[in-house]
């Protein structure tokens, strides 16, 4: 599996799962659809960003960092354009962005006769 | 009448003793090495303009079973091109009736003394398979080296990694020529006595030639018929030791070495590559097929694999439920 598509389906899968917890939270249930939706599509958005930069930049540290901020600023739009829930949607989506950050400079291909990781 | 200084004589043996190129195409520049045989001289290669390493029989008038074996010892050389190996470039007599041939000028330290210079493990391991790749590969080619040890491995300015020193290579299979009754594996050859260097023992039943603290232990025993691939398997276990010596005890690389190093050959890695497979696992933070381990340190060795992950889910997860509890509406 190449590092894009990993970065894509890994962080649409954490992204679903972020999304869920929404779940405790008794006052959104109604929303559990969208906010799992768009969650999903946030950690998808930030899987394909961490794989492409893991294809071009191969630095543990450095793939790190850019899933920390490409998370936190995906997770900052959210939380603006709901102008509530700023820590529960920060925190947690910048840390799904290091995960994501952390596996697609592990493992994954980087292209279709190379392997790193 | 005068007498000459120690210095002048000393000075006057050393030019008796150098070798005369003339007639070849190499000037001599210094002497580099001495063995059990022969002598390594730093040569100029005067047609390519470049140094080579002159390796020539020590005795002026060498002939017989010594010539024939430095002959073959290049011709081995000339069939193992791999970059781990020592190239051959030519091979001829001088005008006493010397043989001799050239090779690649290694400069660069030998494995002990360049080990040192490495702190890591990993470094250390990590060259320790490019040994392993070039002997893999002489074994490939039906060639038993029989001499490994950290003495006969170059380590280049570059960081290339060379294994040198193939005079007591073992040919399995193939066609380097050998006289009859000339093989310098042959028990029952008399000629090969005067070869011993200091290193070299002599058992009761048979000749034995390698290093003692490296050698097989049937090699030791003058079994040479029947050596194989796992007799240097055993040097290479020796060698892994001798890596990893001041270093932290480990579990999993002392069961590495014991496996390959095993008195009995029957218990040993049956294969270079598969002693490469087993240093590779252990690199990789993987179970290596030397040792069986316990629930716990499986559980300890996914843990140190795969550490960061599990700390980033574990942050997750503290945070998750912290908000929770803290951050309710």
């Amino acid at each position: 599996m190449n590092k894009v598509l990993l970065g894509l389906l890994l962080g649409a899968l954490l992204g679903a799962i972020d999304g869920s917890t929404a779940w405790f939270y008794p006052e959104v249930r109604a929303q559990m659809a969208g906010i799992i939706v768009g969650s999903t599509i946030k950690g998808l958005i930030a899987g394909v960003a961490a794989g492409i930069f893991a294809r071009k930049i191969n630095s543990l540290p450095l793939g790190i960092l850019f899933g920390l901020a490409v998370g936190f600023v995906l997770a900052f739009m959210v939380a603006y354009m709901q102008h509530d829930h700023y820590l529960a949607i920060i925190l947690p989506g910048s840390i799904v962005g290091m995960v994501v950050g952390y596996a697609t400079q592990k493992y994954g291909m980087t292209s279709a006769t190379g392997r790193s990781g | 009448m005068r007498q000459l200084s120690d210095k002048a004589v000393t000075r006057l043996r050393n030019g008796a003793e150098l070798p005369d190129l003339s007639g070849t195409r190499y000037r001599l520049l210094e002497r580099v090495a001495r063995g059990g045989m022969s002598v390594v001289y730093a040569a100029q290669d005067r047609d390519l303009q470049r140094r080579v390493a002159l390796k020539v029989l020590e005795a002026p008038g060498s002939q017989g079973e010594l010539a024939h074996r430095l002959m073959r010892e290049a011709r081995v050389l000339a069939r193992l091109e791999h970059p781990g190996i020592v190239p051959v470039h030519d091979v001829g007599r001088l005008a006493d009736g010397r043989v001799f041939y050239t090779m690649k000028f290694v400069e660069g330290q030998r494995l002990d003394q360049y080990i040192g210079s490495l702190t890591s493990i990993s470094d250390r391991l990590r060259l320790f398979q490019r040994i392993c790749d070039a002997v893999a590969f002489a074994h490939a080619r039906g060639v038993l080296h029989r001499d490994l040890k950290p003495a006969n491995v170059m380590v280049g300015s570059f960081g290339e990694v060379l294994v040198m020193d193939w005079g007591l290579a073992k040919i399995l299979t193939g066609e380097v020529e050998t006289e009859p009754g000339t093989d310098p594996a042959s028990p029952h050859d008399p000629a090969n006595l005067r070869n011993k260097t200091t290193s070299s023992v002599v058992t009761g039943h048979g000749r034995v030639m390698g290093t003692p603290g490296y050698m097989s232990p049937e090699q030791a025993r003058g079994e040479v018929e029947s050596l194989d691939a796992r007799s240097d398997i055993f040097s290479l276990g020796e060698l892994l030791r001798s890596l990893r010596s001041e270093k932290p005890s480990d579990r999993s690389l002392d069961a590495i070495c014991a496996k390959a190093s095993a008195q009995e050959r029957e218990g040993r890695y049956a294969t270079v590559q598969e002693l490469m497979s087993d240093v590779s696992r252990y690199l990789d933070g993987l179970a290596v097929a030397a040792r069986r381990e316990n629930i716990f340190e499986k559980v300890g060795r996914f843990y140190r694999r795969y550490r960061f992950f599990i700390l980033l889910t574990a942050a997750y997860l503290v945070m998750r439920i912290l908000l929770l509890v803290l951050i309710r509406p």
